[in-house]
């Protein structure tokens, strides 16, 4: 008896990394059921507020409805409170949303990235309902597996020991602290090399390479060619 | 007297350890999973002879363990095979009757035909009743003609002019039928066999990275590896990545030594050859 599923995975990854003074975010943008391709050209990165983007990835309905719904709660907040959510307020309501449906999940893979209030990259990093952590770069979706590894090759033992002269005990790491020391154009450099190298091995990752980067003055966005096999 | 039956020849799989395998696995045990090939493979008959394609993806699930992998199997040296399904079940099926065709070319001092290699393969796949995952596309040019089969993985077959097998046999049939003819020329044929393997490879998350094409006509087969390479590496960082010594975290070292001195003992024989 074949009974219906209310999931699907539409594939693609999506990859966060918070710096100094800004934030890289990247996701590929092929959009895919089983072995078939739906669209080359979907985005997976949503502007929640002006320093602060969320990129998924999973199943594309429960995506759009989540992106829906956390919209409509930051324009709540903006009539209750008189001001734009920040980036940790809008972590919080993210976590807060995922949870409400612990028994019937989204199914989604969420990167929430932006400016924090101090103006410093923060990268927060979700499961499907809702346990989250700041952290100072993080990868999420299909291809998350294969590009963790190399982040925390490239960015984690520098993040350790540029905490290491911040704190006097390595295990005590201050998450505000959590930003790696690359440049800008590095971080980006990393970013597409590791989608790159992800897109050879993970038939789901490919296509186009979305980037955005956030910082003081504002939001850039960039796009690069992937493999589209 | 001790009566010893004359067992009957057993053929096929062994089945005894399904129930204990099945135990295991619910019990927690992970099985070891299949290098499936999801591939797109193809084969037409032209007016000299019979053009082969495949791409040259292999695929673990959603992880390709192999971005150029051979596809196209030498069967003699007039017929080839390329084979879609369990990459372990399409090489030792083929290799197996690759073989046997041998053999028997030298027991009857001809050139095999195609049709030998055919039977040889569909009555192997059906004493396994579908549990060997081939699916094969066999073309060849033998002294009786220019022939092109599909081979399924429960032992039936089709004679066609064109063919296509895999994951991504709709994308490549889909250029087929739009522009398929009989009599086409060398080149053109070419041309059409790898269109099809680009649209299996574009269109197919299964299949990927090149395009593998072998010609065979009366008296020659081209084998063209890699004919075409449409998916270069996209990026690769100028600065290149250094893993110096200390980059990587180490949490704890121990060291155990595992024996503190060797021990010649002198004299004693030689070690028999």
């Amino acid at each position: 008896m074949a009974r219906f599923d209310p999931y699907e995975n539409n594939g693609g990854t999506c990859v966060a990394v918070a710096g100094a003074d800004y934030c890289v975010v990247a996701a590929d943008t092929r959009l895919s059921v089983g072995y078939s391709i739906l669209s080359r050209d979907h985005s997976k990165i949503a502007q929640l507020a002006d320093k602060c983007v969320l990129a998924s990835s999973g199943f594309q309905g429960d995506i759009k409805a989540l992106q829906k719904a956390l919209a409509a709660k930051e324009l709540i907040y903006e009539h209750n409170n008189n001001k734009k959510m920040s980036c940790p307020a809008m972590a919080q309501l993210l976590s807060n949303t995922l949870y409400y449906k612990r028994f019937f999940p989204y199914y989604t893979f969420n990167v929430l990235a932006g400016l924090d209030t101090q103006g410093k990259g923060c990268v927060f990093t979700y499961d499907a309902v809702g346990s989250y952590e700041r952290t100072g770069y993080s990868a999420q979706g299909t291809g998350s597996a294969l590009m963790m590894p190399v982040l925390d090759n490239q960015l984690k033992s520098l993040v350790l020991s540029y905490c290491q002269l911040r704190t006097f005990n390595t295990k005590l790491l201050l998450v505000q602290d959590a930003v790696t020391p690359l440049s800008e154009s590095d971080a980006v450099d990393l970013v597409k090399d590791v989608f790159a190298s992800a897109t050879e091995r993970d038939i789901y990752t490919g296509d186009r390479l979305e980037i955005v980067v956030i910082n003081s003055s504002g939001t850039h966005r960039e796009c690069i060619e992937l493999r589209k096999d | 007297m001790t009566g010893s039956m004359d067992l009957p020849a057993k053929g096929g799989f062994d089945f005894d350890l399904c129930r204990r395998n099945n135990m295991l696995e619910k019990n927690g045990l992970k099985l070891p999973g299949f290098l499936k090939t999801g591939t797109t493979i193809v084969g037409l008959v032209f007016q000299d002879g019979v053009v082969l394609g495949a791409d040259t993806r292999a695929t673990e699930g959603p992880i390709v363990a192999d971005k150029n992998c051979e596809k196209i199997h030498f069967m003699a040296p007039n017929i080839y095979c390329c084979g879609a399904g369990t990459a372990a079940d399409t090489e030792a099926v083929t290799d197996m009757v690759s073989s046997q065709l041998q053999l028997h070319r030298y027991a009857t001092g001809r050139e095999s035909r195609v049709i030998t290699a055919l039977t040889l393969l569909k009555s192997h796949l059906f004493r396994y009743q579908g549990h060997v995952s081939a699916a094969l596309v066999l073309g060849g040019v033998d002294c009786t003609g220019p022939h092109l089969h599909t081979v399924y993985p429960h032992g039936s077959t089709d004679t066609l002019p064109f063919a296509t097998m895999g994951s991504g046999s709709l994308a490549a049939m889909s250029v087929f039928e739009s522009r398929f003819k009989e009599g086409l020329t060398r080149e053109e044929g070419i041309e059409l066999v790898s269109d099809a393997i680009r649209a299996g490879i574009f269109n197919d998350l299964g299949s990927g990275s090149n395009v593998d094409v072998c010609v065979i006509t009366k008296g020659k087969t081209e084998y063209l590896r890699n004919h075409q390479l449409p998916n270069p590496r996209t990026y690769a960082s100028s600065k290149g990545f250094s893993f110096t010594k200390g980059q990587t975290e180490v949490l704890s070292t121990k060291i155990i030594p595992l024996k503190q001195k060797v021990e010649v003992a002198e004299g004693g024989d030689a070690m028999e050859e």
